[in-house]
């Protein structure tokens, strides 16, 4: 068998992600945010990064706000249900970081070029659109078939992608399940993988059901056993949104000074998960668990 | 504007739902009118039934309860790009006359004023859903003569440019606002106000549009919501976060804040509240 992959969140942050990396988080859009992984990028702060997206529900501000981030590639950074995400907005107004903006679709195809292994992805969208001035990874093309107008994408792999599932086993075999956004795409296009995981179990469990599995564990570097780790967003199975975790940041980070005590109650002063979890407090914890079930048919995988 | 929004959804379509408003369109439609409609999310999720419980975005977990699908943003982005969604719903902070969409930069985006969050799906579903429908606030400094950054593809500058630039098909079909409904006409593709919604005046509508707006000379008044449409409307939004008073987001919005009274008459005039923040 091979050796285990299961570390502890520092240990993991600190061995496979570097100052100036691009990293890839964040990528199942609104669910299973690896919030945890990125408050830990934060404390040990880490420099220069490039953070790679779909659409990023406050962890990309949140990271830009504590000076890890030099550049964005991403089609959208607010917080979902409030709109702005206000260190984003002063980052981008005052200069100090870059912004490639993407549409969803042309951050897919970019990193499924990435993990097909091929330099670019013919798409039909963003023509005639301004993407092209803020952008220098799409550019027209035309189908070398029928002469049609297209847009090229350039290919995308990141250094790192960081991927919250809900069960995973020490050698990175994991059960994702919900709605997976760009998860398999920014997995596969990545030279590093760091899984979190709500819950570490045996291989066998995982090895009974290889169709939810996101990605083949030998891709894996690190799994990281961090239950909560996608709140406040949701974890199918686990926990719903902490919408007001949301209202709450959108009030405190209005100014710097608003996000600075933000980031010091709820990152700087904790040193581990367990930290988190005391600070959230039992009872809020209570009101997010889930209240209806539904369990899927089992499937027989057998010969 | 969200019971606007809800009777532009036909019976049995396959819809691209946006965040926000169009999620409570989406719920109103196929509570009412559209029961067979099927919902599209970006984050890759396709609904043929309602949410169980009020939900205040896509990704709340009562939207994957049940769903018909649980997939890829690929597999979502797959059906709008081979032209298989027939309506989406986007929103924006600046429109032109040819119902370009900005919801980047104000502002040059060179010597940014104001950052805006972006397209998400926003592009996607303006360029290649086989119609859209916008939602946004009627004012001035929205509806401006040429908007500062293209973020979502409209008519371009007019008559036959969705063609002549690549895009495969679509174009807005709608502009639903605060303050009525406009159209676009089939040669030139320019805006036309075709509704105002009750209580607004056509000059109303002009002085809050930064050019001289067309009126069409067959203008109707909107249609004010139905007892069952504002009931529902209370089902699915029942803290009226999204369509009132009660809303904790806006709680802090000095000056935007809705008194009940405030509410339903927004609601019975097809309005929705506007946050500057929120929006």
């Amino acid at each position: 068998m091979p050796e285990t992959k299961l570390f502890s969140l520092p240990d993991a942050i600190a061995r496979f992600v570097a100052d100036a990396d691009e990293v890839a988080l964040g990528v199942s859009q609104e669910i299973l945010i690896p919030f945890a992984a990125g408050h830990e990028i934060m404390r040990q702060r880490k420099r220069d990064l490039t953070l790679i997206g779909p659409i990023s529900d406050i962890l990309f501000d949140q990271m830009i706000g504590a000076g890890c981030v030099r550049r964005i590639r991403s089609a959208w950074v607010g917080n979902v249900i409030t709109g702005s995400a206000y260190n984003f907005r002063r980052a981008v107004e005052s200069g100090a970081i870059e912004m490639e903006d993407h549409s969803n679709l042309t951050l897919m195809s970019a990193l499924l070029a990435g993990a097909l292994g091929i330099p670019f992805m013919p798409t039909r969208t963003a023509l005639g659109s301004d993407l092209f001035k803020t952008n220098a990874a799409i550019v027209p093309a035309t189908c070398p078939f029928s002469s049609e107008k297209l847009v090229a994408v350039k290919a995308i792999q990141p250094d790192v992608a960081i991927i919250h599932v809900q069960r995973a086993d020490r050698h990175g075999n994991a059960h994702i399940w919900g709605n997976r956004g760009i998860a398999r795409e920014a997995a596969m296009a990545s030279r590093t993988i760091i899984l979190t995981a709500e819950e570490i179990v045996a291989p066998e469990k995982i090895n009974s059901d290889p169709n939810r599995v996101l990605i083949p564990g030998f891709r894996v570097n690190a799994v990281v056993h961090t239950p909560w780790g996608a709140h406040p967003s949701p974890a199918p199975g686990y926990y719903n949104r902490d919408h007001q975790a949301f209202i709450d940041y959108r009030s405190a980070s209005r100014t710097p000074q608003g996000f600075e005590s933000w980031k010091s109650r709820w990152v700087d002063s904790l040193c581990s998960g367990a930290d988190y979890l005391r600070l959230l407090g039992g009872e809020r914890r209570k009101t997010l668990g889930l209240t209806h079930h539904v369990w899927s048919q089992p499937a027989d995988y057998g010969y | 504007m969200v019971t606007a929004a809800a009777r532009e959804i036909g019976n049995g379509e396959v819809v691209f739902v946006g965040m926000r408003l169009p999620l409570l369109g989406f719920l109103l439609a196929k509570s009412t009118h559209a029961p067979d409609a099927v919902g599209v999310y970006e984050l890759g999720v396709v609904r043929d039934s309602l949410a169980p419980e009020p939900i205040l975005t896509m990704g709340d977990l009562p939207n994957l309860y049940r769903a018909q699908w649980l997939g890829d943003t690929a597999d979502v982005m797959g059906l709008l790009q081979r032209g298989l969604v027939d309506v989406g719903f986007i929103g924006g902070a600046q429109i032109d006359r040819y119902g370009n969409l900005n919801t980047s930069y104000i502002g040059a985006a060179e010597t940014v004023q104001t950052r805006l969050p972006g397209s998400g799906g926003a592009c996607d579903l303006a360029s290649l859903a086989k119609r859209h429908i916008i939602l946004l606030t009627h004012e001035k400094r929205r509806f401006v003569s040429r908007v500062d950054y293209l973020t979502s593809p409209g008519y371009g500058s007019g008559g036959n440019w969705r063609n002549q630039i690549g895009l495969p098909r679509g174009g807005p079909s709608r502009v639903i606002t605060t303050l009525g409904i406009l159209s676009f006409d089939s040669e030139f593709h320019e805006m036309v106000l075709t509704a105002v919604h009750p209580g607004t005046s056509v000059e109303d509508v002009k002085a809050n549009t930064g050019w001289p707006l067309k009126v069409s000379p067959d203008l109707k008044q909107t249609p004010a919501p139905t007892d069952v449409e504002l009931k529902k409307l209370g089902q699915f939004d029942p803290a009226g976060y999204w369509t009132g008073a009660g809303s904790p987001d806006r709680a802090d919005c000095a000056g935007k804040i809705q008194s009940q009274g405030q509410r339903e008459k927004s609601l019975k005039g097809g309005a929705a509240p506007y946050c500057e923040n929120c929006d």
